[in-house]
């Protein structure tokens, strides 16, 4: 399993399209996705899940994938968590 | 010999369509909350097949429609895809739920999450009872909800329309719209004026047709027609064009075939629909609302906000008339510092001037920014109390009025009562306006946001007419005007009838001014005030309606 901490970028925070963007971006690694802000875990393939964060611009939030190609899937979301959307 | 059944509504405008029916489908029911009598299996298959139909469903369409819809509606899909969603849905059906059951009650505490985080989000969460829905109509063996969507033009046959559908209303495609239930004040009404789209409303035989039929929508006369003859056809389009020609060639200010003045002017009630009465000729303002400005507002804007907004909407109408009203709050447009809460029937609560009187400052800050606004523009500007029910509460506000700087003020008559002493009111005015979409609520004592009862809303009727016939002679032996601001000055044979009657302005809707002057062009003084003889005269409003149209063949 490989996992990172980091803080969103996204002007309006992870809600709405960005959100979509990211579930999207999840779904198509085909890999297990989790994503933790403060207590709460959740399936980041679940767009409600992860709209139910309530993630808000400058929030840390911890991305863990657990599968064959963890690490590179893991950059791609950082990468993307670490973008500005709303720009 | 073709034998060709009548369907009688109300017709919106003057147009006439041909073409096939499409029904809109009646509204998915909510599940009821039954114990499965199917295996958890059974049902967990069930769910997860309609879940997936919903999602393909809603891609295909997004990949139909293109653009933002597009993203939208994939969005949709991927609520419909959800796994968290599905499990759920699963934990529900294992607990004993039928899946139809699971899924709406699934997305009910999501969506109940979502509007608790407000904001975008919160605005969102309705999309996910439309995701619900659907999956419940695909489960129930269901039409898919929503406008149906066609790519040939179509006649859309609904029970009426929720101001959602009309939003997802592809125009270009509808050629008409017939509802069984809704009145000419509905949701589909206002639409149909506003883009100008032929509509028969409220016509109950309409519930038989079924997609693919043939029909021709006349709202001139208010049928509808199945399988109609090509004669009929032909004659219908040829009406149209007719009208439409003479549409086109009248312009300028409203008067009658004999030259008598009957200025025609505009309900606004933004700096918006302000800059389109202006560009569709409308010879001033005949009501402006200004509810629309505070709505929302925890507290009354200041006088100089209220000012600054007044001048922008005054500069449309340099050299011209606006009239406007002071805040109506109350009934279906509380406003949180205006109106009481808890009332059990705020339709006759304290609601336009009589809130207005209890919370006085509130009116004199606004007559007053009325007042400053107007100094410093060229509008001839008029200010006007609505829900005015006596003698006495017209002469307070005029006083009121005249005393802040606004010299002409009048009132609304829209409350019986101010009708019937109509003789004793008038005197205490500077003018008079008619709003006949209450008028009308009041005499029937009919909610007019309730489709049941949208049968006895119709200003047509002789007991609505006897009392605008009342105002008319009380405004005539006054020398005080007597303007008409409702839905029905909008109606281009009804417009005939209330200049019949007294009416010496008429305002509506900019859309409906075009077709109103060329309706006025057509007759003189006298020629109306027959016609509006006829009208009142008669039983009923479809007998008022007959009558006119008769006389004028």
């Amino acid at each position: 399993m490989a996992e990172r901490t980091l803080a969103v970028a996204s002007a309006n925070g992870l809600h709405a399209r960005p959100a979509a963007l990211f579930v999207k971006t999840v779904t198509d690694s085909g890999q297990q996705v989790q994503l933790t802000k403060g207590e709460r875990s959740v399936n980041a393939a679940s767009i409600l899940g992860v709209v139910s964060l309530g993630i808000e611009h400058g929030d840390e939030v911890t991305v863990a994938v657990d599968g064959d190609n963890a690490d590179a899937t893991l950059d791609a979301l950082v990468t993307f968590l670490s973008t500005d959307h709303d720009a | 010999m073709v034998t060709t059944e009548l369907i009688r509504g109300v017709g919106i405008g003057r147009g006439t369509a041909v073409g096939p029916v499409l029904r809109m489908p009646d509204p998915v029911p909510d599940p009821a909350d039954a114990r499965r009598e199917r295996s958890a299996e059974d049902e967990q298959a069930r769910a997860t097949e309609a879940l997936a139909a919903t999602s393909a469903q809603l891609r295909a369409r997004g990949e139909a429609a293109g653009g933002t819809a597009a993203e939208v509606l994939d969005a949709l899909a991927m609520m419909a895809d959800d796994p968290a969603l599905a499990a759920d849905v699963t934990h529900r059906i294992a607990d004993g739920s039928t899946a139809e059951y699971a899924i709406h009650a699934a997305m009910a505490s999501f969506r109940d999450m979502l509007a608790g985080m407000g904001g975008y989000l919160g605005e969102r969460a309705g999309d996910l009872d439309d995701v619900a829905r659907r999956a419940i109509a695909y489960l129930m063996g269901l039409s898919e909800p929503g406008v149906p969507r066609s790519d040939t033009p179509f006649i859309l046959v609904a029970r009426d329309l929720a101001p959602a559908d009309t939003a997802t209303l592809d125009l270009d495609s509808v050629l008409a719209l017939v509802t069984t239930d809704g009145g000419p004040t509905s949701h589909t009404a206002i639409l149909a004026r506003e883009k100008g789209i032929t509509a028969v409303v409220g016509a109950t035989g309409a519930a038989e047709l079924v997609d693919g039929d043939q029909v021709l929508v006349d709202a001139e006369n208010g049928t509808v027609e199945r399988d109609p003859d090509q004669e009929r056809v032909d004659l219908a389009l040829q009406r149209t064009a007719a009208l439409s020609a003479i549409r086109a060639a009248s312009t300028g200010p409203g008067r009658l075939a004999d030259g008598h003045a009957v200025p025609l002017l505009a309900n606004i009630g933004s700096i918006d629909s302000a800059r389109e009465a202006a560009a569709r000729g409308a010879e001033g303002v005949g009501l402006f609302r200004t509810e629309v400005l505070f709505l929302g507002a925890e507290k009354a804007p200041s006088v100089d906000d209220q000012a600054d907004t007044y001048r922008a909407v005054f500069a449309e109408f340099p050299d011209q008339k606006v009239v406007v009203r002071v805040l109506d709050a109350g009934a279906d447009k509380p406003l949180a510092f205006l109106t009481d809460q808890g009332e059990e029937n705020p339709a006759l609560g304290r609601r336009g001037l009589r809130a207005l009187q209890a919370h006085e400052q509130v009116l004199r800050d606004q007559l007053t920014a009325l007042a400053k606004a107007a100094a410093a523009s060229d509008a001839h500007v008029q200010v006007m109390a609505p829900m005015v029910s006596t003698p006495e509460e017209a002469e307070y506000f005029r006083a009121l009025a005249h005393e802040l700087g606004v010299p002409t003020a009048g009132v609304m008559v829209e409350v019986p009562s101010a009708a019937i002493l109509a003789d004793h009111l008038v005197p205490h005015a500077d003018f008079v306006s008619i709003g006949t979409n209450d008028l009308t609520q009041y005499v029937f004592a009919a909610d007019r946001l309730l489709g049941t009862v949208a049968h006895l809303q119709d200003p047509w009727h002789p007991a609505v007419l006897r009392l605008i016939e009342a105002v008319g002679r009380a405004g005539a032996a006054n020398g005080v005007p007597v303007g008409i601001c409702g839905e029905a000055a909008a109606d281009p044979s009804l417009a005939i009838v209330l200049v019949g009657l007294g009416a010496t302005t008429l305002s509506m809707s900019s859309t409906s001014i075009a077709d109103v002057r060329a309706e006025l062009s057509q007759v003189t003084l006298d020629d109306a005030r027959r016609l509006a003889a006829l009208a009142v005269s008669a039983p009923s409003a479809e007998a008022a309606r007959h009558a006119v149209a008769d006389a004028r063949t």
